[in-house]
């Protein structure tokens, strides 16, 4: 099982624990994530199911590759981390 | 119910209530997160989030109970078809929502463009497809140079749900009057400065910054658009120039009187790449007359060294005509109970304003 972790600056809006899901693709491990909390879907992807501009998602210590379709695969021990990627002021 | 002004602001939302004459923040919510969109309908607050990391966000909090967010308005999936649609099928921001006539109507004007209804109190959204899918609407423009177009005003006939009047920036005036089921661009009579000379003219080419309509007399329709200020006495078909205007024509906000057809306010600044204040001075221009003749109001508002711009939102009037309020990219606040003879301003400095709007019953 993947564990899926999601930034600290999702809390002050709604809760993200780290959560181990099975999935071949990142998008995979983010549907299953978001089956169990679906309010957290629109935080990560946007209305097509892409990754929102602002959010990365690294696998491994690596930024995915498939910022569209979330086809960038995943093993059963990898580290899957969501976080904000810089914006704002 | 309780008197109650709502502020968005860039870092959060600002609850302000009358104290002993003077209005003051009673309370605040969402604090560091931009507020792009508020209504306020007795006890019941709908407060749009444009978050940007995360994305557009919407929350309703109803009476004393706890904030709780809403599913926000999402596009459907797009379809292989419209491959070469110039917008996103995403949400990009909520710009306004409006009471829709009905129990539990809502519209929400987004970017990109998107008109959006709800007819559960915000608890879903539908995407308005009849617009959305106009071959028109992908020859609307983005907002200031931007990417996506906007939709800044939705016009309710108050005596006829069915009856809209959508403002964009920029792709002029939208009607309906089967309740969104069908639309047609109405506006003739308006110029746009800035277009080549064979497009000037055309109303899909008009920067609509904002309309405002009297609520007792709804064919009578104000509009500040990008190169000045325009009238229209049948409901928004046909406009004519208000060139009276002092002491400039551009601006952003416009706001209406609920029951004089001749009475509107309007926020002028210098023009396009500038756009601060005249002079250095805040100033509101108050017309009584149908746009023959302008007051400039400035007591109270500050007119030395003043950069304050105000943005389409952030110019409100109240049900009973009088009272008005002032928000500033500045973070400036000001609030009127003489029909903007004077103002005066809360005690806070407050983070820049995109939204002020009074509570309705």
């Amino acid at each position: 099982m993947a564990t899926v972790r999601f930034t600290s600056a999702l809390k002050r809006f709604l809760a993200a624990p780290p959560a181990e899901v099975a999935g071949a693709t990142v998008g995979e491990a983010l549907a299953a994530v978001f089956e169990a909390r679906p309010a957290l879907r629109g935080y990560v992807l946007d209305d097509q199911g892409a990754l929102r501009r602002h959010v990365a998602v690294y696998i491994g210590g690596e930024a995915v590759r498939d910022r569209v379709k979330l086809s960038d695969p995943i093993g059963p021990e990898d580290d899957i981390y969501v976080f904000q990627a810089l914006t704002g002021g | 119910m309780a008197e109650r002004l709502y502020v968005g602001t860039r870092k959060g939302l600002f609850e302000l209530a009358p104290d002993n004459g003077q209005w003051d923040i009673a309370a605040t919510h969402f604090l560091g997160d931009p507020v792009s969109a508020v209504l306020a309908q007795g006890d019941t607050v709908y407060a749009a989030l444009d978050l940007g990391h995360f994305g557009a966000k919407l929350w309703r909090r109803e009476g004393a109970e706890a904030w709780q967010e809403l599913a926000a308005p999402a596009f459907p999936p797009k379809p292989e078809d419209a491959a070469d649609d110039p917008h996103p099928w995403s949400l990009g921001k909520i710009w306004v929502i409006e009471a829709g006539g009905l129990p539990g109507r809502l519209w929400a004007g987004t970017m990109p463009g998107g008109l959006f209804r709800s007819d559960d109190g915000g608890e879903s959204w539908l995407l308005n497809e009849p617009l959305w899918f106009m071959p028109e609407r992908r020859q609307w423009q983005g907002v200031a140079g931007g990417e996506q177009p906007g939709i800044s005003s939705v016009l309710i006939d108050p005596r006829n749900p069915d009856d809209i009047r959508v403002g964009v920036s920029t792709a002029g005036v939208w009607a309906s009057t089967d309740g969104g089921a069908s639309w047609s661009i109405i506006n003739e009579g308006m110029y746009n400065e800035y277009m080549p000379p064979e497009q000037k003219g055309l109303p899909i080419a008009q920067d609509i910054h904002r309309l405002a309509r009297c609520a007792a007399h709804p064919e009578i329709v104000w509009c500040q658009h990008h190169n000045g200020v325009f009238r229209s006495e049948d409901r928004g078909h046909n406009w004519h120039e208000i060139t009276a205007i002092r002491p400039s024509k551009f601006g952003f906000a416009v706001a209406a009187h609920p029951r004089d057809p001749d009475t509107a306010w309007f926020v002028p600044a210098v023009k396009d790449e500038r756009r601060i204040p005249m002079d250095g001075k805040v100033v509101v221009a108050r017309t009584r007359d149908g746009g023959r003749s302008f007051d400039v109001l400035r007591n109270g508002l500050p007119q030395r060294y003043a950069y304050d711009l105000v943005w389409r939102h952030a110019l409100a009037i109240d049900a009973s005509g009088e009272r008005l309020a002032l928000g500033s990219t500045s973070g400036g606040l000001w609030i009127s109970e003489d029909c903007g003879d004077s103002w005066s301003a809360p005690e806070a400095r407050l983070p820049p304003i995109s939204v002020v709007r009074f509570a309705s019953n």
